[in-house]
């Protein structure tokens, strides 16, 4: 009966003694969500495109942002050091085509799944060799005008604290996103995208030349890596072990989606603000450490009741 | 194109080796004139499929290659470009079992034809009408998504999305493959009116030599990666073995099947 209760009716007591705490666990939960949103996006991006996952887009996020934090930190200004980390994502992405994409046509989606494995080792060694692997570090913040302070609203006679950075991720992630459905729905790259992504064969048949595609999907998914590296890297520090947080984007994309963007940005959410409230909430009765396991957990469960995700592209099967 | 004895395509010689061993097509020669419809005609496995997928470059991306012989159109060899690079000079081709993009709708299939194009946004919204005007269908289905049109409607979508691309020559892969009859002859009435009024050539690959021979100008008959036999579609439909082997119909008095052996032997031989 205690378990029972632990897990039933205490939780709800815990939320109606005290609401703006509970409001404050799931804004917390939100800005948790963008992040994990905006992780997710290029793993989104390249799947729709190309119907390749690639294992690599943690790598890349750390090499984006370590990229742009050492021309930084050799004293230039923060303007050269982001352009100069774009052009080398765009360039990652032509020898990403070249070297591992381009032998690998046609090839059954497993193996080019296979081949990113590979890369994403070959990234992070090459990383480190060019950047130096031990040393941490720290995004310029104050060049980049992410503030740190903490805002706080009020509200019930109590206050919610936001923390600005979390603020900027939501604000850059809306951006990402709009900007990115636009493409896709409305120019007639997006379409040729979207296009590739359903049939390689017929894309080639109509004239869409399939290796530029590929490296403007690369390309794109490069530049959100490095937002997304910014935004992590300015919440803790930069160095190779962020390449973790991708583990984070697999539960996002089969709760969202695979193919959806804004599926990605919701399955997020839902995540980001499920774990916390499931931490702090149900965490004591069963056993702690929920914020682990939570994410991993939902999204077995959807897999086996609507493993397209709430808003991935069904499977059309005519029959 | 007078210099090159009035054909649009002339395809000499080609042999096709896939995977570096299977050899599919054993020296294949034939012309296209500009303004005809050319049928392609043979069984399964005969090398249709191939001859059109080396014309369009589209062998490349599944391990085949042409190891001999070449493809000249408008008199310019062509077997080294890239499917992109031909789909802007006029060609382009129909796969075999539509190949639409099923998840885009009726309409962005067919503004995707127009993806090599670059005389605007008013040119190609021009085109799709006249799409919209050969395929009166297609206009009512234009939003819903190609994957779950109907098996006629997507080799429409097929065809007018070839059609986008403004092509001199479209090779038209077994239009009539999984379609009512009724269908069928109106796919192929289409083919014969863009044919007349907008001057495309055709270069049709068919199992259907029925209707294929009904509607081309002249044939080829393939065997096993060999041209075995080729004319006039009215001669082709009149001569006693394509009657006895493709279109079924025999002389009236049953063959014994020694009779059938040996012709087909024969046949090998003078290949």
């Amino acid at each position: 009966m205690d378990f029972l209760y632990s897990v039933t009716a205490d939780p709800v007591l815990q939320i109606v003694e005290d609401p703006v705490f509970f409001l404050q666990i799931i804004l917390e939960g939100l800005m948790a969500g963008v992040m994990y949103s905006l992780v997710a996006l290029g793993f989104c991006l390249i799947y729709k495109a190309s119907g390749v996952f690639n294992f690599a887009q943690g790598v890349m996020m750390v090499l984006a942002v370590m990229c742009m934090v050492t021309v930084y930190d050799a004293g230039f200004g923060i303007l050269l050091a982001l352009l100069v980390a774009m052009v080398f994502m765009v360039g990652l992405s032509f020898a990403i085509e070249r070297v591992v994409l381009r032998p690998m046509v046609n090839q059954p989606q497993i193996i080019l799944f296979m081949a990113t494995i590979g890369l994403a080792f070959f990234l992070e060694g090459f990383g480190e060799f060019i950047f130096g692997g031990s040393s941490q570090k720290i995004v310029p913040t104050e060049a980049l005008h992410i503030g740190r302070d903490a805002l706080l609203i009020p509200m019930f006679g109590s206050e919610i604290r936001l923390q600005q950075l979390d603020l900027t991720a939501g604000v850059c992630a809306a951006l990402l996103v709009a900007t990115l459905a636009l493409f896709f729905q409305k120019t007639t790259v997006g379409r040729a995208l979207r296009a590739v992504a359903d049939d390689h064969q017929a894309a080639l048949s109509v004239g869409i030349p399939l290796r530029s595609m590929w490296v403007i999907v690369w390309s794109v998914a490069g530049l959100v890596a490095l937002v997304t590296g910014i935004m992590w890297g300015a919440s803790s520090s930069v160095d190779f072990s962020l390449v973790l947080i991708a583990m984070k984007a697999f539960p996002v994309l089969i709760l969202g989606g695979f193919t959806s963007v804004p599926g990605v940005i919701v399955g997020g959410l839902i995540i980001g603000v499920g774990e916390k409230v499931a931490e702090l909430y149900w965490g004591d009765a069963l056993g702690g450490s929920i914020e682990e396991w939570f994410a991993y957990v939902l999204a077995l469960v959807f897999l086996m009741f609507r493993p397209q995700g709430l808003f991935g592209e069904k499977i059309i099967e005519r029959v | 194109m007078a210099a090159n004895g009035g054909a649009l395509l002339k395809v000499k010689n080609v042999e096709v080796i896939y995977d570096h061993v299977i050899l599919v097509l054993k020296g294949v020669s034939f012309d296209v004139p500009e303004g005809g419809i050319v049928a392609l005609l043979g069984a399964n496995g005969a090398g249709k499929t191939t001859t059109l997928k080396a014309i369009s470059n589209l062998l490349r991306s599944e391990r085949g290659d042409v190891t001999k012989g070449s493809i000249e159109y408008l008199g310019e060899r062509v077997d080294q470009l890239s499917s992109n690079d031909l789909v802007k000079k006029g060609v382009i081709q129909v796969m075999e079992g539509r190949h639409c993009f099923e998840h885009l709708t009726v309409e962005e299939n067919l503004l995707t034809g127009a993806y090599t194009r670059r005389d605007g946004r008013a040119e190609i919204y021009k085109d799709l009408e006249l799409v919209y005007d050969y395929f009166p269908l297609l206009k009512d289905r234009r939003r819903s998504q190609a994957g779950y049109t109907s098996g006629g409607e997507q080799q429409m979508t097929a065809l007018g999305r070839a059609l986008m691309a403004r092509p001199k020559m479209i090779l038209l892969d077994e239009p009539s493959l999984g379609l009512a009859p009724q269908l069928v002859e109106e796919i192929f009435d289409i083919v014969r009116r863009l044919n007349e009024d907008e001057g495309v050539t055709f270069l049709l690959a068919e199992q259907n030599t029925n209707m294929a021979l009904k509607y081309a100008d002249y044939g080829y008959i393939l065997e096993n990666g060999r041209i075995v036999m080729d004319g006039e579609a009215a001669t082709l439909r009149e001569n006693e073995d394509v009657k006895e082997f493709y279109l079924g119909l025999s002389s009236g008095k049953r063959k014994s099947y020694r009779d059938v052996k040996h012709y087909r032997r024969r046949k090998r031989w003078l290949a």
